[in-house]
C-alpha cells in the first residue's frame, strides 16, 4: 500500500503535462497550422518517461523490423530466435502510430505542403523535383516509379538500407538518437554521428548523381 | 489489455510526427541540407526532455507504477557497428526520407507506397540477420 501514496503524485505530474499537452494540441490546431519545434519535439521527448515510468521499457522502432522476421521467416538464424510476445508492447505501438498517420490526416487534412526553408525548395527544383504538394514528392515516391532504377534507389534500396544499417546499429532515430542521448549513451553516440554521415554524403553526393 | 495504452501512445506519437512535419520527405532533405532549425530543434528538444526526465529519474530513485526499478542501462558500446550501420541507416535516411517510425507512420497517412519501403527494410533486417556473424561489431 505503501507504494500507492509514494507514487500517485508522480502520476499526477504526468496527468497534468498529458493535460497540457492536449492543450496545447487544441490551440494549435485552433490555428490550423503545422506544430512548430518547440512542441512537437518536447511531445516526443515525452515517450521516454512515459514508457520508462508507466511500462519499465525504452522508447525504440526499429525492433519492431526484427520482431516480424523472427514470427514471419525465423528459419535457422540466431538472431531471429527469440520470444517476441515479450516484446509485443513495441509492436503495439508500432500499430499505435500507423493509426495515428490516419487520424491525423483524417482530422486535419493532409499538409498542403510542407513549411520548408525556400533555399531548400530552390536546390530541389534544381534537382529536378517539381511535385511540392503534400509530404512527399511524387516525382520519387509513386507506385508507377517503383521499377524504374529512381524508384528503386529511393524506394527499395533507401528502405534496405534503413533495415539493415539500424539492426546494425542497434537502434534508429527512436532508440538512439532519442533514448539513447537521453541516457547519454557513448553508443548513441557515435551512432548519431553515423545517421548524420550516412544522410549528409546521400543528401550531397548521391542524390545529384541519381536525380 | 495491457496493450491498450500503448497502442494510444503510439497514436499520439504518430500525430505528433505528422502535425510537426516529421514525417515528411522534403524536411529530411531539409535537415541533412542544414537549411532550417525545424528538425534539429525537434530532436535537440526531445532529446532535452528526455535527458531532463531520465536525471529526474536518476537523482530522485523514482520507481515505476508499479514499483519496479526502472531500468536505465544504455546500449552496449560496439563501436565498429555503431557507426558503420548508423552510416548505412543515415544513407537510407536521407533516400526514403523516413527513419522506422515514419515509415509505419506514411502508411497510415495513406502513402501506401511506403509498405514497399517497409518490406525492403524487413528485406535489410533478414539480411543482416543472415550475414551478422561475418560483421565487425
Amino acid at each position: 500500500m505503501n507504494n500507492y501514496f509514494t507514487y500517485k503524485p508522480l502520476e499526477l505530474i504526468f496527468c497534468s503535462l498529458v493535460v497540457c499537452c492536449i492543450v496545447i494540441i487544441a490551440m494549435k490546431e485552433l490555428f490550423n497550422s503545422y506544430w512548430p519545434w518547440y512542441v512537437a519535439g518536447p511531445l516526443i521527448g515525452l515517450m521516454v518517461p512515459v514508457l520508462l515510468i508507466f511500462f519499465n521499457k525504452h522508447f525504440g522502432i526499429s525492433s519492431t523490423f526484427r520482431d516480424f522476421c523472427a514470427v514471419a521467416i525465423p528459419g535457422r538464424i540466431d538472431y531471429f530466435k527469440y520470444d517476441v510476445k515479450e516484446h509485443l508492447w513495441r509492436n503495439v505501438l508500432v500499430l499505435g502510430s500507423l493509426a495515428g498517420g490516419a487520424i491525423a490526416v483524417l482530422l486535419t487534412g493532409k499538409p498542403v505542403q510542407v513549411h520548408i526553408s525556400p533555399q531548400t525548395t530552390a536546390d530541389l527544383k534544381e534537382l529536378g523535383i517539381a511535385d511540392f504538394k503534400g509530404l512527399l514528392p511524387d516525382d520519387i515516391f509513386s507506385w508507377n516509379n517503383l521499377l524504374t532504377i529512381k524508384g528503386l534507389v529511393f524506394i527499395v534500396i533507401g528502405g534496405f538500407l534503413v533495415g539493415f544499417g539500424t539492426r546494425w546499429a542497434d537502434g534508429c532515430t527512436s532508440g538512439h538518437a532519442i533514448t539513447g542521448l537521453s541516457l547519454m549513451a557513448p553508443s548513441s553516440m557515435l551512432a548519431v554521428l553515423g545517421f548524420f554521415a550516412g544522410g549528409i554524403v546521400t543528401t550531397h553526393i548521391i542524390l545529384p548523381l541519381i536525380l | 489489455m495491457k496493450y491498450i495504452p500503448l497502442f494510444f501512445i503510439g497514436l499520439i506519437f504518430g500525430i505528433i510526427l505528422v502535425k510537426g512535419e516529421i514525417v515528411s520527405w522534403f524536411r529530411i532533405q531539409e535537415m541533412f541540407r542544414f537549411q532550417s532549425f525545424h528538425m534539429f530543434g525537434v530532436i535537440g528538444s526531445a532529446v532535452v526532455v528526455g535527458f531532463i526526465s531520465v536525471t529526474l529519474i536518476r537523482k530522485f530513485g523514482i520507481r515505476t507504477v508499479s514499483g519496479e526499478k526502472i531500468d536505465l542501462s544504455p546500449k552496449p558500446l560496439r563501436k565498429v557497428a555503431n557507426i558503420s550501420g548508423g552510416f548505412l541507416f543515415g544513407l537510407g535516411w536521407a533516400l526514403t526520407g523516413a527513419c522506422p517510425g515514419p515509415i509505419y507512420i506514411l502508411i497510415g497517412t495513406g502513402a501506401f507506397i511506403f509498405v514497399a519501403v517497409l518490406i525492403s527494410a524487413w528485406l535489410g533486417t533478414y539480411v543482416y540477420g543472415l550475414v551478422r556473424k561475418w560483421l565487425p561489431h
